[in-house]
């Protein structure tokens, strides 16, 4: 036996850990450092016809906030597209938008196309803002509550589930 | 009772399994030839036993007998036949016993064809092969029965997923299948070897056919896969980088290495503990896949409903099999010394390089498929990440343009010590085609990304260096047509085998180039009577209507393409809306044509009387399924191969190393 014909068992065995140590945790459970913490102070200048953008001291005015970051070029974005609209109708919550990397004609055209379910959108063409939101992936929904806290992250497209389950309920709290 | 049986059967197999891993190991280290008879009827039972047990699925599945908690979460009575019988293996359970199905096949087929190995090896690896079956069987009976009862049965059942209700899901996952466990075979000759102590010429050319064979029906099977990807799911997309399909990608690079490293060994005697390393990791990554798959380890379009038992199950089989394996490896390998020099330039050298740039992949994908699990397990489930596209453009790309650069040069060269300004002068009228490809194609799409014109020229010289090969081999122009008709007729099979395959890979990287780089979209909301022009067509929207289905509820759109104001083909995409389960699928309307596809999707109406469309040309798409289909048929043509087949295999009388390799020399040189 020589050290250079055990090489691929050595990798094997380190592969085999992470495998076994992976099974324990679930990769859809993704965590936020911001939970609880106030909002990003960034703004945003609006996308043409949605003023007016995203100005975060408004965030804090006492009012209960969804912050949706979405593209036109992306894809999930149009699968939660209808609970954003189904929210909209409902009312309750104000709804603010931010168009990441996106181009403005797209961003509208999108608008227009599958309905516009956002009281205001700023836009984000360097996806800077995106970041200090801690923004891993697009779509991703916040709730932020009057005090201009960040009570709850959707990570991924907002599914019928997830709408009834986990953000309506977060709204709820948030108000109280 | 249809049920019980098949899970009878199922059991039986089990047992079968168990007497064929041990009996024939035992006799093959006795040389007791009764234990090592052993081994064939067993592999013929158990295939038998287990074709009964599909047989009873199967059977339920067409009954709809929702008294099966499988057929019950995963039919529906309103599905159509095709779907019922697709269905069984459109599952967890379903697919585990097709697994075990093809793998009991594989090893029947080395029962019965296997005649002319040698008896103890035929022995051990049907023993290995039987060790593979025993854990699957085990896996499946314990933690994945697909004959459980459901008390009380529901009425109807619950419908397969939509989007698996194509006729894809009949065939992608069985080719798959096929190639998966077809690398199975090459595992269990490496570890029977590994025993042995002994590897030899003769062992590589039994091992060869069997690779070969995995390696079309992978090809074949991925293929089929990102075709389904490109019109089911209607984004015109055809290869995610998604860790499922990296799954079926990582065993096909390790599997294409393992295929030219085997000719080395056939040949040279050369890289033997390479090539038994390379079929064990072939093998490794195709089981690392199923437990991707199962075990819900990373998120993917594909996974299956999963469940932390079977993921701790397949992860202790696998530890168990990759880990013996190599540490088999790990003491046997460094007994195995090559026999044949070569020099940096000559046909060894060059099957080296393309081993280690297939293995680099292959580790990038690896990498970058594992990463974010790496990340995870880390920090404790702090760090989330994904890896994507850019990553694989930024590290495989830049390894494959090399491989494929130097791909016609490879079946120039000699063995030995080859003559590469030789060879470069050989190749001289393939690369002024290149040259001609890569000016052509800039001048035609007036500029565009200056890479993409490469990857034109990249795929016109690895088509040029295919034919440069054939038309050498028959000594064309340069002979009578006659002797070059007669040359024609003498050259291998295996050699046209591998000038289709390269000839092949040379057109899929026109099609990806293409398509990639000069793809038109247009997403629209459309009025009927509107015309939107894509490319070189104008789309006309002649409006949509409500179409029932045998399960689900299409609406069905109109365009009318017209080319030069003359009418082209008429396009009828459809979105369908499936009751159980609630989903939405698009139907993409693809007409496909030499140039590239027209590819239409109809979204939900918006507002009145207007609907969303995706409209997209995509140039040169149908390219790469053909270049694909050339693949896979080289190497069913070089499988055809008389050598392949008959004679050849006979073993050097057993002498202490390094073996003689009589197939070695006895080959004649091309």
């Amino acid at each position: 036996m020589t050290w250079r014909s055990l090489i691929p068992l050595g990798l094997f065995i380190v592969l085999c850990i992470a495998l076994f140590v992976g099974l324990g945790l679930n990769p859809r459970l993704i965590p936020s450092a911001l939970i609880g913490q106030q909002a990003p102070t960034a703004d945003l200048p609006p996308l043409p016809g949605k003023e007016p953008g995203l100005i975060a001291a408004d965030l804090a005015k006492g009012q209960v906030t969804l912050v949706n970051v979405w593209a036109s070029w992306c894809g999930p974005c149009r699968a939660e597209h209808p609970q954003l609209m189904q929210l909209a109708q409902m009312g309750g919550v104000r709804m603010i938008g931010i168009n990441h990397k996106d181009t403005e004609a797209n961003a509208l055209k999108f608008l227009a196309g599958l309905g516009d379910p956002y009281h205001a959108v700023g836009v984000d063409q360097m996806g800077r803002v995106s970041i200090e939101w801690g923004v891993y992936g697009i779509p991703e929904t916040f709730i932020v509550d009057g005090a201009g806290r960040i009570v709850l992250k959707h990570v991924g497209p907002m599914y019928p589930e997830d709408l009834t389950g986990k953000i309506l309920p977060a709204i709820q709290r948030a108000k109280q | 009772m249809i049920a019980e049986l098949g899970h009878f059967a199922l059991t039986l197999a089990l047992m079968l399994a168990l007497a064929q891993a041990i009996a024939p190991l035992i006799g093959a280290a006795r040389g007791e030839a009764r234990l090592m008879a052993v081994a064939r009827p067993a592999a013929l039972g158990q295939l038998i036993f287990l074709l009964i047990a599909f047989a009873a699925l199967t059977y339920s599945f067409v009954v709809s007998d929702f008294s099966l908690s499988v057929v019950a979460t995963n039919s529906h009575t309103a599905k159509p036949m095709l779907y019922k019988i697709a269905g069984v293996w459109g599952n967890h359970e379903g697919s585990l016993l097709l697994w075990v199905v093809i793998l009991a096949l594989f090893g029947a087929a080395v029962a019965l064809f296997g005649g002319n190995l040698p008896q103890a090896l035929q022995a051990r690896v049907l023993s290995v092969q039987a060790m593979i079956a025993v854990g699957f069987l085990l896996f499946t009976l314990l933690t994945s029965n697909p004959f459980a009862r459901l008390i009380p049965p529901p009425l109807e059942g619950n419908g397969l997923n939509p989007l698996l209700q194509d006729p894809g899901l009949a065939f992608h996952p069985p080719f798959l299948y096929l190639g998966y466990v077809g690398f199975s075979m090459a595992f269990s000759f490496a570890v029977a070897a590994l025993i042995e102590g002994r590897v030899d010429a003769a062992w590589a050319r039994w091992v060869r056919p069997w690779t070969l064979a995995a390696w079309c029906f992978l090809t074949i099977g991925i293929a089929m896969g990102s075709w389904w990807a490109y019109y089911e799911l209607g984004w015109g997309g055809w290869w995610f980088w998604d860790p499922v399909e990296n799954a079926s990608f990582m065993p096909w690079l390790a599997g294409t290495a393992l295929l030219h490293s085997a000719i080395v060994v056939e040949r040279r005697d050369a890289l033997k503990s390479w090539t038994i390393l390379l079929a064990i990791l072939t093998f490794s990554l195709s089981l690392l896949g199923t437990f991707i798959v199962r075990s819900g380890v990373l998120t993917s379009v594909h996974a299956f409903a999963t469940d932390p038992a079977r993921g701790v199950y397949i992860l202790a089989f696998l530890c168990l099999v990759v880990g013996g394996s190599l540490m088999l490896y790990a003491v046997r390998a460094p007994v195995m010394k090559g026999g044949g020099l070569f020099a940096p330039i000559s046909r060894e050298a060059a099957l080296v390089l393309n081993n280690w740039l297939l293995a680099t992949a292959c580790a990038t994908v690896l990498l970058g498929t594992l990463y974010p699990l790496f990340v995870d397990a880390i920090s404790g489930g702090e760090t989330k990440l994904t890896v994507g596209p850019p990553y694989y453009n930024a590290t495989f790309a830049p390894l494959m343009i090399p491989l494929l650069l130097l791909m016609p040069l490879g079946p120039l060269m000699a063995w030995k010590r080859g003559d590469l300004p030789g060879v470069l002068a050989r190749l001289r009228f393939a690369f002024g085609l290149a040259v001609m490809g890569t000016l052509a194609a800039w001048y035609v799409m007036r500029g565009g990304p200056v890479l993409a014109a490469f990857g034109i020229g990249l795929g016109v010289w690895m088509i040029g260096g295919a034919l440069t090969d054939g038309a050498e081999r028959v000594k064309l122009f340069r002979a009578s047509a006659r002797i070059s008709w007669e040359r024609a007729k003498g050259v291998p099979r295996a050699s046209w085998g591998a000038m289709m395959a390269h000839g092949g890979m040379g057109i899929v990287v026109l099609g990806i180039t293409a398509s990639t780089a000069w793809t038109t979209e247009k997403i629209t909301l459309m009025r009927p009577g509107e015309s939107v022009t894509v490319g070189a067509y104008t789309y006309r929207f002649d409006g949509a209507e409500q179409a029932p289905g045998p399960n689900y509820m299409a609406l069905r759109g109109h365009f009318e393409v017209t080319r030069n104001g003359e009418h082209f083909v008429s396009l009828s995409p459809e979105s369908r809306t499936y009751p159980t389960p609630p989903m939405d699928t698009t139907e993409a309307a693809i007409y496909p044509t030499l140039a590239g596809d027209l590819f239409a999707v109809i979204g939900d109406p918006l507002g009145e009387n207007q609907w969303s469309t995706r409209l997209y040309f995509r140039p040169l798409q149908a390219w790469i399924w053909a270049g694909v289909i050339l693949m896979a048929l080289g190497g069913a043509i070089s499988l055809s191969d008389r050598r392949h087949r008959v004679g050849a295999p006979r073993r050097a009388a057993p002498v202490s190393s390094p073996p003689i390799s009589i197939a070695g020399q006895v080959a004649i040189s091309p």
